[in-house]
């Protein structure tokens, strides 16, 4: 956010440098279910961020003085690789890690009914393998993704996306150096079905009228992100279904034993 | 196998999706009501029973119930309990009154101890998620012999088939005593050479849940493997 008025951001036809329009998304595309081990996982690649995520749970609280009587508490641990920008990220978590980490934990414990598993802990990691400007709406985006994967039971997911300023003019998505030359970075997280957001936070100076456009742009983007995350788990969960075999809830009559 | 292909193809339900909007049906597992409308929490088909609407899921963790049958495994016992893993979020307690024999007071160890497998009822799921579970029933017993895999439990309906087709029919043709437990746990006792096909088996039904014809692609391993061709009894 530095501000840099030498940098061109935009070019004379409206493009920005990438050769997007102002209001235009990175490509996204999301896969879930690939971790075995894990309860539910996805990735996502949006532009060229990597990010992977892991749901575990619910499972019993440890340690157990951070277990809460009454519900589930939401764990998410946002971390970066070493190798994932161009120099060394140096290990381990950082002030930065440690609010994304609390932020995206607060913006999911929203959704998800966390008072039916009292004293449990549901843990999503995030793993940042490869990142461009955006990891914080990539990795909430991807682990309300692999929430579903896990079976959690939530009342929606969520969807989330940045809008920021460059070169005076509000833009959707800021990538790496509309990020570091630009003026504001607006991460917003929304429900889509209620359109309450979960997550939203500013770096940088907007006007009031900028911030409004911002927070519609970035809702927008939101919706069509919600889009993209249905067909992931579609594509995953729907073969299974073609030639289902009856779901019987009566299994238990049904396998007499020897 | 003269199964009906025309079955309506059941719509996937993500969380948050809308199911049903009336007052005549009511929301059941899975599900939760806002405003009138029934919404689906988890990812899953809907099933209808009783007057309720469900979301049978279809990935993640057990989620233990009354009346399910379930292996579990002894993870700790004092005099009086036996703490029991059944693969849910929490540990189940089995007491000594919910036993076949009776235990004297401290004796529990000498019935069952650390380690043992034990195939379970679950008697009571409290708001607090804590699981009660019991032993003492007809066909309830600890486990002895044989072997225990894991699978998803979303696929258990898959391993026990259709009115029981599939489970059937691994029985036959592998000769072993098999129990799926509902927490995903199946139990599997025979001859190493039944055993190992019926894993395989089972293994290739997790993995190939999503291919059409799966019971016919199960039958033809078995007979492949076994040598045996049970089909003209099976009918």
């Amino acid at each position: 956010m530095s501000g840099n008025k030498d940098m061109e951001l935009i070019d004379e036809n409206g493009k920005r440098l990438d050769g997007r329009d102002l209001d235009e998304l990175r490509d996204i595309k999301i896969e879930t279910g690939i971790l075995k081990r894990a309860d539910g996982s996805a990735y996502i690649e949006w532009g060229k961020n990597k990010v992977l995520a892991a749901v575990y749970g619910p499972r019993e609280m440890h340690p157990r003085h951070a277990q809460e009587p009454s519900r589930a508490v939401v764990r998410a641990r946002y971390n970066m690789a070493a190798f994932s920008v161009p120099d060394r990220k140096r290990p381990g978590p950082d002030r930065r890690s440690v609010e994304i980490s609390k932020i995206t934990s607060e913006a999911l414990e929203e959704v998800v009914f966390v008072e039916m598993f009292p004293r449990a802990v549901i843990d999503i990691f995030i793993e940042v393998l490869e990142a461009s400007a955006g990891t914080r709406c990539a990795g909430l985006t991807v682990a309300s993704v692999a929430l579903a994967d896990a079976g959690i039971p939530m009342s929606n997911m969520i969807s989330s996306c940045a809008a920021g300023k460059i070169d005076g003019h509000v833009v959707l998505d800021l990538g790496k150096n509309e990020d570091n030359f630009g003026e504001a970075d607006v991460p917003v997280g929304m429900v889509p079905n209620t359109d309450k957001l979960t997550l939203l936070q500013m770096d940088g100076n907007l006007t009031k009228e900028e911030y409004e456009e911002a927070v519609e742009m970035a809702m927008n983007a939101c919706n069509e992100i919600y889009e993209i995350q249905r067909d992931a788990l579609k594509t995953r969960y729907s073969t299974t279904l073609e030639d289902e075999e009856e779901i019987d809830e009566d299994i238990a009559e049904l396998q007499e034993e020897e | 196998m003269s199964e009906n292909k025309n079955k309506t193809k059941r719509e996937l339900l993500l969380p948050g999706d809308v199911i049903e909007e009336g007052e005549d049906i009511k929301p059941g597992r899975g599900t939760f009501k806002r405003d009138g409308k029934i919404y689906a929490a988890k990812l899953g088909v809907k099933t209808f029973r009783s007057g309720y609407v469900n979301v049978a899921a279809q990935s993640g963790r057990y989620d233990p119930k009354k009346g399910d049958k379930v292996i579990g495994t002894v993870i700790d016992l004092n005099s009086s309990i036996w703490m029991v893993d059944i693969n849910a979020p929490f540990i189940s307690i089995l007491h000594v009154n919910d036993v076949p024999w009776r235990v004297e007071y401290g004796d529990t160890a000498s019935y069952i101890d650390v380690g043992d497998a034990v195939l379970i009822r679950i008697t009571e799921v409290d708001e607090l998620k804590k699981t009660q579970v019991s032993m003492d029933e007809e066909g309830l017993r600890k486990l002895n012999s044989g072997q225990i895999i894991e699978i998803a439990p979303s696929q258990v309906p898959r391993v026990i088939g259709r009115k029981g087709s599939m489970i059937s029919m691994l029985k036959n043709y592998t000769g072993c005593r098999i129990f799926v437990g509902q927490n995903g746990r199946i139990w599997i006792d025979g001859d190493l050479e039944g055993q190992y096909i019926a894993v395989k088996a089972i293994q290739m039904i997790e993995e190939k849940a999503q291919v059409v014809g799966l019971t016919n692609a199960v039958e033809n391993f078995l007979k492949e493997k076994t040598g045996k061709d049970l089909e003209d009894s099976d009918k």
